[in-house]
């Protein structure tokens, strides 16, 4: 079963939208069903196996080894929301533009969007589904809902992707820090000044990210 | 898109021969822009050639110069120990452009060889003399505050079949534009290095090349020849934006100075022309001088008087003008 964040009504509560929000999380990290396992076993060594029309390649995802058969043209985030259902990642500009996309490649921050598939045969990816311990939320998200470090909330995978990096890297030292790290993940509901102080209260807070 | 055949060599030889043997392919390496570029329809190669395997990430400083593979990301150079204390003015640079996610992804090599960001070479329904030599130059007449200010010669970008009016995006560029860099490249007939002030290309009659690279060469590295700029030098970029925006104007400035004088001063201009704008003449007029802002003032208009505003821009040249003496200002120290 494949649970769609984007289809959480606008008209809900505050407080049930998060729990919604909690909840799919929750059952998205528990269906990744495997999707279209090969026969072939594929070492991350060997360069991917196809042609114009399919390529065989394996990701590990959270954790997961993931072996997958696709077109070449396919970008990382078609294959993390089309063919593993993990639909945290969102899908903003397509373009490299608004950040909605990020997610950790072999530990670094990347845009999904403008990468591959392909490309990262072999390559470690954690999305925000594989960012909580199951129902334990990451103390990143447990600030953003703290802080209320989103509104409408098609941002906020990207934004606590990235924020999470962001503090990893050592780029969460101050307000105006955080400001210029984070300015590729764009919020039009305009809740940056509460994204900031969610990251800046985990920096200060010391806890493991 | 149009289908291509991925292909991954595990050497040099074999990327440079893999894309000799096949005129329609196209390296990848960050993808930042020629994913996009190839989304659009705007790029369509049937086989892309992953270069990210190959050896070409190290950062070293051999002899008088500093060695940054092709492959380097922007975020490794960024924040590498060498880097930092011999050419911090191309850190600057380089953090000044795009985002964390980007700076993680883009590579050196990758940065060198960006497209402009032009909006009528994006749009596939307007006219673009980049994109499809001959249509014409939409910019020109149209939307055009972002765009160049200086030309080659005393023309705009070209005639009207090869005008072109576009800005070359990079902020890294700027800063090796301002100092002395070699791109290493790599071909069929071996290695071969280019001065950067030659490795761009002006738009004058054949806007669709951004570069002198040819068929099937690949850049493997860049080299910045020492120099006693580290403690005299400035990257100052203005925006429509307070961050991950292209430049308006930037300014590299490079300076040394010993005993309250200028003695030796680089600057490049980024955002106002199809390439890094090198100031040539800044040396001549700031050696031996001593700060201050008046000078500052003298020498930045005497650069803007070759300046040409399009329709649209003609604010660009103030900016500039400003942005050249705050730029000079701050490698100086003077308030």
């Amino acid at each position: 079963m494949d649970i769609d964040h984007d289809a959480i009504p606008p008209d809900v509560p505050d407080e049930d939208r998060r729990f919604f929000l909690k909840q799919s999380m929750f059952i998205a990290g528990l269906s990744m069903a495997p999707v279209d396992f090969l026969q072939a076993a594929l070492a991350p060594d060997d360069g991917p196996v196809g042609n114009a029309v399919k390529v065989k390649l394996s990701l590990t995802v959270n954790g997961k080894r993931r072996r997958i058969s696709i077109d070449p043209r396919m970008t990382l985030l078609d294959v993390l929301r089309e063919n593993m259902g993990l639909t945290g990642t969102k899908k903003g500009c397509d373009f490299g533009q608004c950040g909605a996309c990020t997610v950790h490649v072999d530990g670094r921050r990347t845009l999904s969007c403008l990468t591959f598939a392909v490309m990262q045969h072999g390559s470690k990816v954690t999305t925000i589904e594989g960012l909580s311990d199951g129902e334990k939320l990451h103390p990143l998200q447990e600030a953003f809902i703290k802080h209320d470090g989103l509104q409408c909330g098609y941002c906020t995978p990207g934004q606590v992707m990235s924020g999470v990096a962001c503090i990893r890297e050592g780029h969460a030292g101050s307000a105006a820090e955080v400001r210029e790290y984070m300015s590729g993940n764009l919020c039009r509901c305009g809740a940056y000044p509460n994204i900031v102080d969610a990251i800046l209260e985990v920096k200060k807070e010391g806890a493991k990210v | 898109m149009k289908p291509f055949q991925y292909l991954r060599p595990k050497t040099i030889a074999e990327a440079i021969s893999m894309a000799t043997d096949y005129p329609e392919a196209q390296y990848i390496a960050g993808g930042t822009n020629l994913v996009e570029l190839m989304k659009r329809g705007i790029a369509s190669p049937s086989k892309l050639i992953d270069i990210n395997h190959l050896p070409l990430k190290k950062i070293e400083h051999r002899y008088d110069r500093l060695r940054i593979g092709a492959l380097a990301l922007n975020s490794d150079v960024a924040k590498h120990k060498s880097v930092l204390s011999r050419q911090p003015l191309l850190a600057q640079a380089l953090l000044a452009g795009a985002s964390g996610q980007l700076r993680n992804m883009a590579t050196v090599g990758g940065n060198l060889l960006q497209r402009t960001r032009c909006s009528y070479f994006y749009d596939l329904a307007l006219p673009c003399n980049k994109r499809k030599p001959g249509t014409g130059c939409g910019a020109e007449a149209g939307i055009n505050r972002t765009h160049a200010i200086f030309f080659a010669g005393n023309g705009f970008g070209g005639n009207e079949k090869s005008s072109c009016i576009a800005v070359h995006p990079s902020d890294m560029c700027v800063a090796l534009a301002a100092l002395d860099t070699e791109v290493v490249i790599n071909g069929t007939s071996g290695e071969r290095r280019v001065p950067l002030k030659d490795f761009h290309r002006l738009s004058t009659l054949q806007p669709e090349l951004d570069t002198n690279l040819q068929p099937g060469e690949l850049v493997t590295a860049i080299e910045v020849t020492d120099n006693a700029f580290a403690q005299h030098s400035h990257y100052l970029k203005v925006r429509d934006r307070a961050s991950y925006a292209f430049a308006l104007v930037s300014v590299a400035a490079a300076l040394q100075m010993d005993g309250g004088r200028i003695w030796d001063a680089r600057m490049a201009l980024g955002g106002v022309a199809h390439k890094p704008w090198r100031y040539w003449a800044i040396d001549l007029m700031l050696r031996g001088q001593a700060p201050s802002e008046k000078l500052f003032r003298e020498v930045a208009e005497h650069e803007m008087q070759s300046a040409r505003a399009t329709t649209q821009n003609a604010f660009k040249i103030k900016l500039t003008s400003n942005a050249i003496v705050a730029a000079l200002k701050a490698a100086t120290g003077i308030s």
